[in-house]
């Protein structure tokens, strides 16, 4: 089966974030094809590299870039979202003449057009809120 | 294959949170791809409530973009009668037209779509 996920949550604020990573590496555990792990809301905040949670903590940010990486998953961040909570990519730092960027490389600044598209192609669209 | 239809649930009030406008903009590209309905629940209907004075919130008052919604081929909005109710409000305090079901219906609203985002 195809599955698209949505996660809409803040990173440790609420679950969602925690449960999405969870239902996505057991997809692809399962062998289903993952289309996309789309980011909305405060989800976006999941992408932000200068997250440093305690040591005995899991680092979200991390585990979904080595997730993205070991899975070959496209992680997309909805740019207004993103722009709204501060999540810059370099190209977005530089435009807004920003001093630092925020979001990790393994995450694709795009449209909101990504999560209806997501919604379009995969069998099930899965959403973490 | 046929287009599949969405349905995006509005639950949240405005301006406390911005869940609802967050969810008008997926609404606004939703249309621009294939057929979206709007429902609203809960305190969701607060959203589209008529003469919404925001300024001193410095909040967006985001609830006249529902107007466009007609242009943007959007012409099922629903909302829910006993949700209305239990808030005092008719359909005469909203911004829009919007078709109020009684609750069996919009259990059958969802089965009717194929994407359901809930915001």
């Amino acid at each position: 089966m195809k599955f698209a996920i949505a996660v809409f949550g803040a990173p440790y604020s609420s679950q969602a974030s925690l449960s999405a990573l969870h239902f996505a590496q057991a997809v692809t555990l399962a062998k289903h094809e993952l289309y996309r792990v789309f980011f909305y809301h405060d989800g976006v905040l999941n992408g932000n590299n200068l997250m440093v949670p305690p040591q005995d903590e899991l680092n979200l940010q991390n585990a979904w870039v080595e997730f993205a990486a070991t899975s070959k998953s496209e992680l997309v961040v909805c740019i207004a979202s993103a722009l709204r909570r501060g999540m810059l990519n370099a190209e977005e730092t530089r435009r807004y003449e920003k001093t630092a960027s925020s979001l990790d490389p393994a995450f694709i600044i795009s449209g909101l057009g990504q999560l209806i598209d997501a919604g379009l192609q995969a069998d099930r669209l899965v959403t973490f809120n | 294959m046929a287009m599949k239809k969405f349905l995006f649930v509005q639950t949240q009030p405005p301006h406390g949170s911005i869940n609802g406008q967050e969810g008008l903009d997926a609404v606004l590209m939703g249309s621009a791809f294939t057929e979206c309905a709007v429902l609203f629940l809960d305190d969701g209907i607060y959203q589209i409530l008529s003469d919404q004075q925001t300024g001193p919130l410095n909040s967006k008052d985001y609830s006249v973009t529902y107007l466009a919604l007609a242009d943007y081929g959007v012409n099922n909005i629903y909302c829910c009668q006993t949700h209305l109710n239990e808030r005092s409000l008719s359909t005469k305090d909203l911004i829009l037209p919007v078709q109020a079901l009684p609750e069996a219906s919009i259990r059958r609203l969802f089965d009717e779509y194929d994407v359901i985002l809930s915001f």
